[in-house]
């Protein structure tokens, strides 16, 4: 992990875009007025033929996704989280996953990382909603080369998908050259303390905790879960085995996310005790994304109390 | 080209059997919604027996005109016309709502021969629409897009979200058609929501190119789908006036029979009226 080299994954998001505007002729992206902001506003520069921008309006962009879709067109449509899944789950719901159309749905400034924007912004419940739905992978990269590799698999593979990022820089984490697989974690680390995992922004924050807690002779590994559904099984009953304490941590309502996704694994398969780490069922509030993960114990210090403990 | 006596006459005897299948479908599944099926039938068949661009041996060309039910509640009248026309055997009518069918309370483009969108949750049809206009244009296909929406449905805010994509990207390929029965599942939309009225400037206003038929009048609503194909550079809306119920006489007009099925007395009648007026 590179501290020094942060990006936001929206940013890796917009420039993978732009870059498979020219590979693939059939991608057309939408966004409701915030290009900018999502970072859809590159892949428009170069080809404005094939983006919409659809004004304030999300309900009306993810249906007209899913027209564009039946008649083989891949369409991308942006939004900040919590309107592209959000205000327009319905539509999602009715109109993507339920006829199964290839329709990828992308929502940043996802979690309480928004920042200053405050609680109405801070999406927490998306990966919820959208996890629930019949069809739908769900996508929650880390870093910017996985965001890349994502967006380009979302491009090549058929079907509803929503890919989660952040507004917030984060820390590189893999070189250009990691491999991933769709629907596979990806273990950092080999200890047997502790297993913590993560998603999102909180990956880099367990990895920063990982290196502090092998100082002090604790040994964890840390398992990056950029797939939240279909979800590694696999991985999760491994892990469960190996390691005495299981932790899994996310900028999202503990409720319906990613710690919820581990707990049906294990329930089901091999049940065993989890923390999970994420907002407690409440709403967020304005302040720096740093201040935020700390004050709502999502980051490298509330990780190792944790692990402690 | 021109349309014929006898062309008219054929269209009649398609709507009316139509009906029937309805009135049959809705009645062996014990459920369904005959009014607002009842009132778009002709409509249904003007498009897909004289108006559209579409094959039943080649459902998946892609140059195929295309439809979106909005209101997919009137699925019935969908399936009883898409069957009229060839796209699967009217046998298949009869498990209409029924458990393993592929004819669903609300039509799913996935396991319907000819049906092009689900639909059910009322207001998304028109992006939708809007979507596959888009798409031909982008391709350069010409194929048009007929969306049709219930006058109760328009009270739906992305309605009008779409209206003005519809509009924003000129989209000429694009008919809109309003099923004007004026009545919705609390009453006359007059009564449940006045201010959807006045229809037309509305949809002028949103910068359509507006019609006005009689939704149930076979020469009109050619000639009227004739004059859409020939507006340019901007979308189409043909504001039918229609009857909820249309050709089972104790059914018109009564929003009773919004969403429930005939018993077995009643079906008989329906279908008696039905058969004669198909004499």
């Amino acid at each position: 992990m590179d501290l020094n080299d942060k990006k936001a994954t929206r940013e890796s998001f917009g420039e993978a875009l732009a870059k498979l505007g020219s590979e693939n002729k059939n991608i057309v992206v939408l966004d409701a007025d915030l290009a900018g902001a999502t970072k859809s506003g590159i892949f428009a520069k170069e080809f404005p033929d094939r983006f919409f921008d659809m004004g304030i309006s999300e309900q009306d962009m993810i249906a007209t996704a899913a027209g564009l879709s039946t008649c083989g067109k891949i369409p991308f449509a942006c939004s900040f989280a919590v309107f592209s899944t959000g205000r327009a789950y319905d539509q999602v719901r009715n109109s993507v996953c339920y006829p199964n159309l290839n329709v990828k749905i992308c929502g940043s400034h996802a979690g309480i990382t928004v920042g200053e924007d405050g609680g109405t912004h801070q999406m927490l419940e998306d990966i919820n909603l959208m996890r629930g739905l019949p069809n739908m992978v769900v996508f929650s990269p880390s870093d910017d080369v996985q965001t890349k590799w994502i967006v380009n698999e979302m491009a090549k593979t058929k079907g509803p998908q929503y890919i989660r990022t952040c507004r917030a820089k984060s820390p590189k984490i893999y070189d250009e050259n990691q491999e991933f697989e769709f629907g596979k974690a990806v273990q950092i680390g080999d200890g047997k303390d502790a297993t913590i995992f993560a998603t999102g922004i909180c990956t880099s924050e367990a990895l920063k905790a990982k290196e502090e807690l092998e100082k002090e002779g604790i040994n964890v590994r840390v398992v990056d879960l950029f797939t939240i559904k279909p979800i590694d099984e696999e991985m999760i009953i491994k892990c469960a085995k190996e390691t005495k304490k299981l932790i899994s941590v996310e900028d999202h309502n503990i409720i319906g996310g990613l710690g919820s996704a581990i707990a049906e694994v294990l329930t089901d398969k091999y049940p065993a005790n989890l923390i999970r780490m994420g907002i407690k069922d409440m709403f967020g509030e304005s302040g720096k994304a740093d201040e935020l993960m700390k004050k709502y114990n999502i980051d490298k210090d509330a990780i190792i109390k944790c692990v402690k403990e | 080209m021109k349309i014929t006596d006898e062309d008219i006459k054929e269209l009649k005897k398609h709507a009316n059997e139509a009906r029937k299948s309805i009135i049959q479908e809705v009645y062996l599944a014990g459920s369904g919604h005959p009014g607002g099926a009842l009132s778009i039938v002709d409509i249904l068949t003007v498009l897909y027996f004289n108006q559209m661009n579409i094959d039943p041996e080649k459902k998946d060309d892609l140059n195929r005109d295309r439809l979106v039910l909005s209101k997919g509640h009137a699925s019935a009248a969908l399936y009883a016309v898409l069957a009229e026309r060839g796209f699967f055997p009217k046998e298949e009518l009869k498990s209409f709502r029924k458990l393993g069918s592929i004819l669903q309370g609300h039509p799913d483009m996935k396991k319907v021969p000819g049906v092009d969108m689900s639909s059910g949750s009322l207001g998304q049809g028109l992006s939708v629409a809007n979507g596959m206009a888009l798409a031909s244009k982008l391709d350069s296909r010409g194929y048009k897009v007929y969306c049709i929406v219930g006058d109760g449905e328009i009270e739906e805010g992305q309605i009008w979200e779409a209206c003005m994509t519809s509009s924003k990207f000129n989209l000429d390929n694009l008919c809109v058609i309003v099923d004007n029965n004026n009545l919705q599942i609390d009453g006359k939309v007059t009564e449940v929501k006045k201010s959807v009225y006045p229809l037309k400037e509305k949809f002028e206003s949103f910068g359509f190119e507006v019609f006005e038929v009689d939704g149930h009048n076979m020469d009109e609503l050619i000639s009227t789908f004739q004059k859409v194909r020939q507006t340019k550079g901007k979308p189409s809306v043909v504001l039918a006036k229609t009857i909820k119920g249309k050709g089972v006489k104790f059914m018109e007009n009564n929003v009773e029979w919004h969403g429930k099925a005939p018993k077995e007395e009643e079906y008989k009648i329906a279908m008696k009226g039905l058969e004669e007026m198909g004499d």
